[in-house]
């Protein structure tokens, strides 16, 4: 019984660090963002304002996979392990 | 007629005064509550919203919890601050609240104009009030409040409510025209009603999880100083072993980028996509061109 437990706590953990993994795609967009929208204010400077707020939308728009990951990380560290533990002693009584 | 004006300042001194007041008293009244009911904890726990009550439902328990009341306590003390700013408006602006009111109404105007075009300027109020209630509520963290934009259910209403408004201008131009933009390109029709989902899916989980993942960064961070003050402080006798020295100052920098900065953002970015979905979702050409062909036939059934 504790075994199991003990197994149902390490996947939960295992699984959330494995969810993070998905902030490496939005850092590296994000920085590709980043830096094509300092090359632009470089070339135009006149239009810093207009690239700035663009690049903060559109790095928003690219954030989204990651806080994916952030929410199946989160539920799998709040809420899975209760859930999964209620499970198995559904199915043992 | 020196008396009537000495008499109306009085009374206008009062309102002024009862209106910042109930601006005020729903964050005292928050306050109150989290010193009343959060239960004692050394501050350093990642914890959800409190639940006050239940109220039996017949389908399911409808949960009264902190986000609920700290977001319609933001929604009372914003409507007051409105009506602070608005009060003794006159024709030509002598005041510095009017200036600032002026201001706000000019900017949000601007924004949704440039962003949704002329059509939509009456847009402007619902994109405001986004604005405020989004900034406002991510900013109760800086008064140790809970935030009530780490609760996915607020957030998910808004994002619930945005949905609903894109579905209705996409139904203005018919329900013809609205199932046949699933299938624009025919054979990726499932993955068009699927990315239809998750547009509200997507919002909400993106203002939630910035909000959420930075109150969960500064109590990792929090954690981290407590036990590097430990370290350094655990040899004093008494009380002064567990002096949280690292903890003054240093989490507030973190603070300045995840309460203010990420929250301002996240509602700026809230409101820009609800602009860009509604008005995206909204084919103004084919608008028009229906309105001229029912009038036409209306004209025709007249003659």
């Amino acid at each position: 019984m504790e075994l199991a437990i003990g197994l149902i706590l390490m996947g939960c953990a295992i699984g959330a660090g494995l969810a993070l993994i998905a902030g490496i795609g939005p850092g590296i967009g994000e920085g590709n963002a980043v830096s094509k929208a300092c090359e632009a204010i470089g070339r135009q400077p006149e239009c810093k304002g207009e690239v700035t707020s663009t690049m903060l939308m559109g790095c928003a728009i690219a954030e989204t996979t990651g806080l994916y990951g952030l929410v199946v990380g989160i539920l799998l560290i709040f809420y899975a392990p209760n859930a999964f533990v209620n499970i198995l002693l559904n199915a043992i009584h | 007629m020196n008396d009537s004006t000495q008499v109306k300042t009085v009374r206008f001194r009062v309102t002024d005064a009862l209106l910042l007041a109930l601006t005020l008293l729903p964050v005292v009244f928050m306050i109150t509550l989290n010193v009343l009911f959060t239960p004692e904890s050394n501050g350093i726990e990642i914890e959800g919203a409190l639940i006050y009550f239940t109220i039996p439902m017949p389908l399911q328990d409808l949960i009264i919890s902190e986000s609920q009341i700290h977001s319609w306590c933001v929604m009372v003390s914003l409507l007051f601050f409105s009506l602070y700013l608005t009060h003794g408006i006159a024709e030509k602006p002598c005041t510095r609240r009017q200036y600032l009111a002026e201001w706000m109404v000019e900017q949000t105007d601007k924004l949704v104009k440039g962003n949704m075009g002329p059509f939509f300027k009456g847009f402007s109020p619902f994109v405001g009030a986004i604005l405020g209630l989004s900034a406002f509520s991510s900013l109760l963290a800086l008064f140790g409040l809970y935030a009530p934009t780490s609760d996915i259910n607020i957030v998910g209403g808004w994002a619930l409510l945005v949905f609903i408004l894109i579905t209705y201008y996409k139904f203005k131009c018919g329900p013809v025209h609205y199932i046949a933009g699933f299938f624009d390109p025919p054979l990726l029709a499932p993955l068009n009603v699927i990315s239809e989902f998750a547009t509200p899916v997507s919002m909400a989980f993106r203002h939630y999880g910035n909000v959420l993942s930075g109150s969960v960064i500064s109590v990792l961070l929090a954690v981290a100083l407590q036990g590097l003050s430990d370290i350094l402080l655990g040899w004093l006798p008494g009380v002064l072993s567990g002096f949280p020295l690292f903890r003054i100052g240093i989490p507030a920098v973190l603070s300045i980028y995840f309460d203010v900065f990420s929250g301002c953002l996240q509602a700026f970015i809230f409101a820009m996509l609800t602009m860009l979905y509604v008005s995206g979702g909204f084919s103004y050409d084919e608008y028009m061109r229906r309105k001229a062909k029912r009038a036409a036939k209306k004209r025709e059934k007249t003659a």
